[in-house]
Formats: structure tokens, sequence, C-alpha cells
């Protein structure tokens, strides 16, 4: 397919060293308009030298640098500021100007680069701000807020400019896991409302295949993959043992839930023991609304809820032997591997009514607890159930379950307001 | 034969090679220092007229009031602090080698055209590299080393025209209104300590200092004061802005050496341009 697509912008053969070394070595790859690109890789592998050399910051040794299949140094002025006009970059240590204020660090980029006048410069700006939840301390200086605020002040500052394409290098780097999901949910937001093109490098690994089309592994001074999050997972090189092993084992202890890998490989593994016609059973949840919520308050308290449901349901099943894993940004799975169908439903009215009773009031806090919307909030979760039997693939009985989806908890217009 | 004859050959050459080896690496070292030295004047050279040139641009103005307020007036306490006792000093000096010629009525002459002609500029470009010279380098080397001056480069604002350009248009204004308080200010001093001290005639020490300065003399001044100004604010903006290009020293250190290199190196060229900008205008 991606043969077809002409790439937005493209790496060909290119290499980069630094004196006596070498940081990439003949690399290629492609980036495609409107997607999310994430480039993945171990520390100091040259993910951030990759990515200045886009902006031009870095001129490769050797090799070409393409936009629309035009080399980026071969074009012309008017061809260069056009290219670079488009392009935001989001700099690992944020790179803030520690002698302004957050809001004249976002307004910046609007006040320097565009004719805009006074009155819309600083309306554009605070919208930006309050986007990323950092009202409330616009008028101070870097050194005054938290690393967190810091980082969304850089993000905020990246995305003032409408731009087309936005590098985002490490953007989650120093933030509490609430955060982090919230900042990656932020950009995949942003990405589906505006429609830019995102290169990002990420070490936040499994979160980032939610939000990712397409992942890049650079490993050894060279790209070892290229192709989607699927693929990616079932990727067979020992880059694989160095870093993603290592981050998904922490991600378990972290936050008990499984990874996707991991749950394919947990469910493979018991369920290839058991006899051909046993019966297992595999429920779906899904949390409707998150949009609304992030709208109204803020991403923080979304990634808060979507966190507090997997953890209900994690320890809830796992009680009776099940395993979970989050699927996608708000879809949870769970496997009861010596369940039947009958007997998982009973488990699944036992959570429901446990969940409505204790979770949903938790839940609820969460949201009434914050500041006041003028909007109405509704919350729904829905769960499915299907059966599945050894030989099936855990896709299709998953798909099942989605088909039998209702409604288990709702919640709706409780916000301060 | 032929073995006499190499031995021979090979006892010449181990005579004469420590002799050519030092020559080598002399003019290896003189030469990649010589080398260096043109690259960097020929940066610095570039580095100046690129920012100057965007001097003139209309998003530029509230940056270089900005920088005149840090340059100029906040530097003009400390100016006319050490521009009043260098007054009141060279009253001094100069009223005990006067009386001895029993001519104490020329030191109104004698001070006024010390410091207009010297001793204000100089002494007011020193004054300013170090309060405000080394503040730059210090903050421009900051902002480099923690990406402030990339980030500016990827959102299309050219760092040059955005930190360096101001600065120039600032120290071409406030040097030579310094150097003005620099010199109103010494005179008043020498006339402290020559007339209110030591019993010179203040009617004829004013009338020496308003006689004996003609309009060349105060233009000289100034024709130093912006020389001086230029050298200043390009020499400390450029160990700031290429701060990380130093190879003896990274990060915070190399920010603090930067700021050494430029304070030093500006005292010593204002002091050789002092006497090359004297000799065309004397």
């Amino acid at each position: 397919m991606d043969t077809q697509r002409e790439p937005l912008i493209e790496f060909k053969g290119v290499s980069k060293t630094f004196g006596t070394r070498n940081i990439l070595n003949r690399i290629d790859f492609s980036i495609y308009e409107g997607e999310v690109t994430t480039l993945i890789g171990l520390s100091g592998t040259g993910k951030s030298v990759t990515l200045k050399h886009i902006i031009g910051m870095l001129k490769p040794d050797e090799g070409q640098i393409l936009y629309r299949g035009k080399a980026i140094d071969q074009m012309s002025k008017a061809e260069w500021n056009e290219y670079i006009g488009q392009i935001s970059y989001m700099f690992q240590n944020n790179a803030l100007f520690d002698s302004m204020t957050v809001f004249e660090n976002v307004a910046m980029p609007l006040k320097y680069t565009t004719k805009l006048k006074k009155q819309e410069i600083k309306e554009k700006a605070m919208a930006r701000i309050e986007q990323t939840e950092l009202t409330e301390v616009f008028d101070k200086y870097p050194s005054e807020i938290s690393g967190g605020m810091q980082k969304r002040t850089a993000l905020a500052r990246a995305l003032v400019t409408d731009p087309n394409i936005v590098l985002f290098d490490e953007p989650t780097t120093g933030q509490d896991p609430i955060r982090k999901n919230a900042i990656l949910s932020m950009v995949a937001e942003y990405q589906k409302r505006f429609g830019f093109t995102a290169l990002m490098i990420s070490h936040e690994i499994p979160d980032v295949y939610f939000i990712s089309n397409r992942i890049l592994a650079l490993y050894d001074r060279k790209i070892v993959f290229q192709g989607d999050p699927e693929a990616f997972e079932a990727l067979d090189h020992p880059f694989r043992d160095e870093l993603i092993t290592s981050l998904e084992s922490l991600g378990e202890e972290l936050t008990g839930l499984y990874s996707r890998r991991h749950f394919k490989v947990r469910y493979q593994s018991d369920l290839s023991k058991r006899q051909p016609d046993a019966s297992y059973a595999v429920a779906v949840f899904v949390l409707e609304g998150m949009d609304g919520i992030s709208d109204a308050l803020g991403h923080d308290v979304a990634q808060q809820i979507i966190r507090s449901l997997g953890s209900y349901i994690n320890k809830h099943f796992g009680a009776v032997g099940g395993f979970s894993s989050r699927q996608t940004i708000n879809e949870y799975a769970t496997v009861l591997p010596y369940s039947d169908l009958e007997e998982a439903k009973r488990i699944m009215e036992d959570f429901t009514k446990d969940f409505q009773e204790h979770g949903m009031p938790d839940l609820g806090s969460l949201i009434t607890g914050e500041k006041p919307s003028e909007g109405c909030i509704e919350v729904n979760i829905s769960a499915g159930l299907a059966q599945g039997k050894p030989q099936i693939e855990i896709e299709s009985v998953m798909e099942f379950a989605r088909f039998n989806q209702k409604p288990i908890a709702r919640f709706e217009c409780k916000t301060g307001g | 034969m032929a073995s006499d004859s190499s031995a021979q050959d090979t006892a010449e050459i181990s005579a004469t090679e420590p002799s050519v080896g030092k020559i080598t690496s002399f003019f290896n070292l003189f030469g990649s220092r010589t080398l260096r030295l043109n690259n960097n004047l020929g940066a610095m050279a570039i580095f100046f007229f690129r920012s100057f040139f965007m001097i003139f641009r209309i998003k530029a103005i509230p940056e270089i009031i900005q920088q005149l307020y840090f340059i100029g007036a906040k530097s003009a306490q400390i100016v006319m602090l050490v521009g009043f006792f260098t007054g009141m000093v060279l009253g001094l000096q100069l009223y005990f080698v006067l009386v001895k010629f029993g001519s104490v009525g020329v030191l109104g002459t004698a001070i006024a055209l010390t410091l207009i002609r010297e001793l204000g500029p100089v002494l007011t470009a020193i004054m300013i590299t170090a309060r405000a010279g080394s503040a730059m380098t210090a903050e421009i080397g900051i902002q480099r080393i923690s990406e402030q001056v990339d980030a500016l480069s990827t959102m299309r604002i050219d760092p040059l025209g955005y930190l360096i350009s101001p600065r120039i248009a600032a120290a071409i204004i406030s040097f030579p209104i310094l150097t003005t308080f620099f010199n109103l200010i010494g005179i008043l001093g020498a006339w402290v300590s020559g007339c209110l001290l030591l019993g010179v005639n203040s009617g004829t020490y004013f009338f020496r200092v308003v006689s004996s300065t003609q309009m060349d003399d105060i233009m000289g001044g100034y024709y130093k004061s912006i020389v001086f100004g230029l050298l200043v604010v390009t020499i400390c903006c450029f160990q700031g802005f290429f701060t990380h290009m130093r190879t003896d020293s990274y990060g915070a250190k190399s920010v603090s050496l930067s700021t050494t290199s430029a304070v030093v190196f500006s005292c010593v060229m204002i002091l050789v341009s002092d006497y090359i900008v004297t000799s065309f205008i004397i």
C-alpha cells in the first residue's frame, strides 16, 4: 500500500557522523501525510539527530531528504521558507525562553512570524493555553512551573501556528503516567482535529501504538523496521529484546494490565494447553464520551477515568483468574480462560453491580471534583461477552464481544456547574 | 663504499631532523593559530554585517528599546560614578603637575581634552563591557546551550535579527550618550577636586574647558565610542552565540569561559582600536 502513496517526507540513504562517531548509517524511511509516525529506539541512537535533519538544523553527510519528492537541500529560498513554515518542532528539553512567561512563550511564533493583530495573537495563544490546561499559570515564568507544565507549554507553542507537520521530540519525557497518556491523547486529538502530519520520538510503549499509524524503529544506526504497530508487535529482532520487552514488563508491573503483545502471548500459552472443545469467555469494555470529558475537563481527567476503569476491570476479573489488556485508547479486553459464557455472564453481572455501586461514584467524583463545566458531560461504559474455543483467533472472539456490547453504566450532566 | 656513504647520510639526517622537526612544528602551530584567527575574524565580520542589516525592521523596535534600557539606562549610574572619580583623580594629579609650572589656569583645558578625546570613550566602553557585555555573552550563551537559539530557528525567527541586531542598534545609540555623561560628570569631578578642594578659580576652569574644546574633539570622541560600541557588542554576542562551538569546554563551563574571553578580548580590542582610530582622526 505504501508503495502506491507518495511520501510526504522521505529519507534516502542518509548518513551522519559527528567526529569519528557514526550516528546514522544510510537510513531510509518515509513519512506519509496526515499520519502519526513514531520513531522509537534506544537512548543515544540518533533519534533527535534524525528529527533535526528534517528541519534543516543538521545536514546529512550523505544521502538526501525529500519533501514531496524534492530534495530539501536543493530548494530555492522561497521553497525552503514555504517548507519550513509548515513545520513545528517540539524540543526534548522544551527550549522555552526562560525570561518570558508562559503566555509570551506561546505567543512568540505568532508575534514574529505572522501579521496578526495584538488582540488576535492574544486570543489564539490563550486558546492554546486553555486547551493545554495552563490557564492558571499563563503569567508565570518557566522556572516557576512544574516540568509537566513546561512540557505542555512547549506543546502549546508548537501547535499555536496550526502547522502541517509537527515534530515531537519525546513529548512525554518527565511526565507522570497520567500526564503521559494525556499528552499522547492530546497529540492524537489535535492530529485528528487539525489533520497535521506528526513525527514523534517516544519510549511510551505500548501507549504510542494506540495513536500511531506507523512505527519506525532505529537500531544500530539503521532503520530496522517501518510499518504499522500491529506488524511491529510481531517484530522478530534483537531490538525487541533490548527495548520492547523491558518496557512492557515495566508497564505490566506498574499498571497490572498486560500489553497487547503479552495479552496475546498469555492467551496462546494458556489456551494451547486446553482441549480443543474447551470454552473460554472474552469481555470487551468500551468507555464512550472521552472526547466530551477531554473537552470539558481536560485530558488529565479523561486519562484518570480510563485508568480507573482499567484498574477496576483488572482487579475484579483478575480475582476470578482472568487477564486484561488495554486494546485501544478507550477499550479494554479481558479473557476468562476457565469460564464459559454462562459463568462469564454471572461474573459480569457481579462486576456491573459492584462497578455501579463503587466504581461509578469514584468516576463521578473525578468528574465533579474538577472545575465546573458549562456543557453536559455524558459517559457511557459498555461491555460485551463472547465465547471462544482455543483454535479460534482471539481477534474474532473479541469482534463478537464488541457486537454483543450493551451499556452497563452511565454518568450524565453532573459537572460542578 | 656504499655502506660508508649510507652511514654518513644517516648521520646527516639524524643531525638535521630535530631542527627540521622543531621548525615544522613551530610553523604548524603558528599557521594553525593564524588560520583559526583568520576564520574567527571572518566569521565575526559576517556575523556583524548580517546582524547589522537586520536592524532596519519595524519589528526590531521594541527589542531595541529593551536593549537601550539594559545597555544604556542601566549602565548610566556606574558610568557616571566612574566618570566622577576619574575626573576627581585627574584634577588632583594635574593640579600638582601644573602648579610646578605655575600654569594651574590650564587645568580646565587639560581635563576637558583628556576626557573628551581619550578617557571618556575608553573608560565608558570598558565599564559597559564589564556590566552589559559580560551579561550579553552569558545570556546568549545560556540560550544557545539550552537550545533556545535553535528554537528560534525552528520558529522561523532569525536568531541574529532577534538577539543580535537590537543589541547592535542599542550600542550605537547608547555608547555616545553614556560617553557624554562620563565626560560631563568627569569635568564636574575635576572641578570638585581642582576648584573646590584645591582652590583653582572656577571661572577660569570652566572658561578653559569651553574655549579649548573644539567640535573635532567632541566628534572624535563620538567616533571612538561608536567604534568601541560596535566592537564590544559584536565580540560579546559572537562569543555567546557560538558558545556551543567551543572545543575546550561544554555546558555551563563553556558559558563562563566565553564570558571571560568576551570581556578580555573586548578590552584589548578597545585599546587597540583606540590607537588606530586616534591615528586617523588626529
